[in-house]
């Protein structure tokens, strides 16, 4: 896995996170439930679950039902825009407006995982699977 | 390796003394500039504006400091001004915590915070520098009482749970043992010529002194167990007084091959750093007494509870739609000549509004950090009463990553509080994810590897992660030089009557001096916009 690049406007992020880095995403096994928190710039789970439930639910809620404040996160569940795979892939490997992109903190796999998840969870019933493959030619050349 | 320029009867302070003297302060300041005693910022003091703007309105979008700013110095020089801002609060990402305090994040869960009186956490800016002279200008001139904010606490910890079987080690010890080999191996090669090709003869003896000096070598050029190591890294048994007053030097310095692979090094470098380099402030009683100041001199301008919904140009004014953000309703409507617009990029790319495509695309095009602080209250001092470490930070390759310890209060009976986490990356979207009490569960349960004390002294705690904030959906606007070389620019101007500013708008981003700065630079160029 590439190490993710380091550009001048995340010199904030990585004063205050101060170092402590490894390049190889590692898990490190929750003391209690088995949960896995990441120990690497890069995302540790592997399957779309636990990446729904370790990054998007943060924003896009436990029920993919999104949340309204000042702006709102969008909806997943029930959502017309998750047709066609590669739409979700590539806000996800190159972000949209706000939501930050994860292109450097998730590889191929992990984000045809997550896609696949969100496509057939949450009242989306999409049947066809989006490949790592897929994912790979979504990203920036 | 070049000699000093100065003549060496003549010190730099005397140089400049000189140069002052003949060509006056200005010229003095700007031979300073050069040799490197300070450093031009873009804070050039209280923002002069003249010229009368003859009754012109600024409608000002968001309550921040880069709100508040605008409003208390554009209302000073005669214009109308008003705010509209979301929450129920001024201030926006300077907030502090203290118990009572409410807060509901998105999706619904409210946390009150139990911490007893006087403590408090800091969920957005927590430190300010000596050099972010703008936030600091308006805190003398506004009376905002400063102490001292500790980064670097040579008593606390650098952990790793991959190192010294996942003991945590004291910052000092790890500072001087890194340090102190890397001079005796520096001072070995250049001993052994292996330096030769490199160094001159005359620079290697010099290199061989400063080896010492900044490495605590002894006179064999050794960092080893005695006097000179012990006085950096500490001793066995201090020194004392009356007949038990011997010392014992300390023995046990960490050999090189597994201090390197601790990667702990990693962990000393931060207070080193522009940024957080010593001197560093905190307001005294709360980040919030900053905003709080602003406040009493704008508050009769803001208006809360005020969703903007759609911002719309037309020749010579602007139109800003908003809704009682609690209670929505039917949209009402603000007009004036001008709108300055601060709310963050995350909200305001939702928000219709009538601008040309390069700003729009602008607005557009960065996203927002995810960070999570978690403060969490203790029935005691212990940090101070068993370990001795007062204020300063903690580093860890936990998924806490950090513990700050209290910059205040020390010694005081009672509760106290910690900084018990504060992540960014991976780290900070795996706990957004969690409920905030599962945050708190989890800081106290990580926190307990470095702190065993936690399992007995936890009394209550309150997390807040970032992307989970109504108003501001993310920490921090992150810009890459890419970004900043397509975007950037075009955010900053001026788009018939609308502008932006705020830390998005700066190129220190998250840092409130850069909310300061591109509000003080935006009122100025609108301003000439104005009376031109």
């Amino acid at each position: 896995m590439k190490k993710p690049k380091n550009p001048a406007g995340l010199r904030f992020l990585c004063v205050l996170t101060a170092a402590l880095v490894t390049t190889t995403a590692q898990a490190q096994s929750d003391l209690s439930s088995g949960a896995v928190f990441s120990t690497g710039p890069s995302f540790a789970q592997r399957d779309g679950r636990a990446l729904y439930e370790a990054i998007c639910q943060g924003c896009h809620m436990p029920d993919a039902k999104g949340a309204v404040g000042a702006g709102r996160y969008p909806a997943l569940a029930g959502n017309a825009n998750l047709a066609a795979a590669r739409y979700p892939a590539t806000v996800v490997v190159n972000g949209l407006r706000a939501m930050p992109a994860f292109g450097d903190q998730l590889d191929d796999q992990q984000i045809a995982e997550v896609v696949n998840y969100v496509r057939s969870h949450f009242g989306n019933d999409f049947k066809d699977l989006l490949d790592a493959g897929t994912v790979k030619s979504l990203r920036p050349k | 390796m070049s000699t000093p320029a100065t003549p060496a009867s003549m010190t730099r302070r005397e140089l400049l003394t000189l140069i002052g003297s003949v060509a006056g302060s200005s010229a003095s300041y700007t031979a300073m500039a050069g040799m490197g005693l300070t450093t031009p910022s873009n804070y050039t003091g209280p923002i002069k504006l003249e010229g009368d703007p003859k009754g012109a309105s600024v409608l000002i979008l968001g309550a921040g400091l880069a709100g508040m700013v605008a409003a208390y110095e554009l209302r000073k020089v005669g214009y109308k001004v008003r705010v509209l801002e979301y929450n129920t609060r001024a201030g926006g990402r300077n907030w502090t915590l203290r118990g009572g305090d409410s807060y509901t994040e998105l999706g619904g869960i409210t946390q009150t915070c139990g911490f007893d009186k006087g403590l408090y956490i800091n969920p957005g800016p927590w430190r300010i520098p000596h050099h972010h002279h703008g936030v600091l200008d308006y805190c003398r001139r506004f009376g905002v009482a400063l102490e001292p904010y500790v980064q670097v606490n040579y008593n606390a910890l650098v952990h790793s749970t991959k190192a010294f079987g996942g003991k945590p080690q004291r910052f000092r010890e790890i500072q001087s043992d890194y340090q102190g080999q890397i001079a005796e191996l520096l001072a070995k090669a250049t001993q052994q010529h292996k330096l030769d090709e490199l160094v001159t003869k005359e620079d290697q003896e010099m290199l061989l002194e400063s080896l010492k000096d900044w490495g605590a070598l002894d006179e064999h050029h050794a960092y080893a167990p005695g006097r000179e190591s012990s006085e950096r890294r500490g001793y066995e048994k201090l020194p004392g007084g009356g007949v038990s007053a011997v010392p014992v030097f300390s023995k046990n310095i960490i050999p090189f091959s597994p201090l390197l692979h601790s990667q702990l090094w990693g962990a000393i470098g931060a207070g080193q750093n522009f940024e957080m380099q010593t001197m560093l402030f905190q307001p005294v009683g709360g980040m919030d007494k900053i905003g709080d100041a602003f406040k009493r001199q704008v508050n009769d301008l803001i208006q809360y509870n005020a969703k903007v919904t759609r911002i719309q140009q037309a020749p010579g004014k602007v139109t800003v739609s908003y809704v009682d953000a609690v209670k929505g309703g039917a949209p009402r409507t603000a007009t004036a000549d001008w709108c300055l617009c601060t709310i963050p990029l995350s909200v305001l790319s939702q928000i219709e509004i009538d601008v040309g495509d390069d700003m729009q695309a602008a607005i557009n095009a960065v996203p927002y950090a995810a960070s999570t602080k978690v403060g969490l209250q203790f029935k005691r001092r212990f940090w101070e009463e068993d370990e001795h470490i007062y204020g300063g930070i903690t580093y860890t390759d936990l998924p806490i990553r950090v513990i700050a310890y209290p910059n205040n209060g020390y010694h005081s009976a009672g509760k106290g509080v910690l900084l018990g986490g504060y992540m960014f990356g991976p780290n900070a979207y795996e706990f957004t994810s969690l409920p905030p009490a599962e945050r708190v569960r989890r800081a106290v349960e990580y926190g307990a590897q470095i702190h065993p004390q936690y399992k007995t002294e936890f009394d209550n705690g309150i997390a807040v992660a970032w992307h989970r904030v109504p108003w501001t959906l993310g920490c921090l606007g992150v810009w890459t030089d890419e970004r900043r070389a397509e975007h950037y620019q075009n955010l900053c101007q001026i788009d018939g009557r609308f502008l932006v500013a705020g830390e998005h708008a700066s190129y220190i981003p998250g840092w409130q001096e850069g909310a300061v700065l591109s509000s003080l630079d935006a009122i100025t160029r609108l301003h000439q916009r104005v009376v031109a």
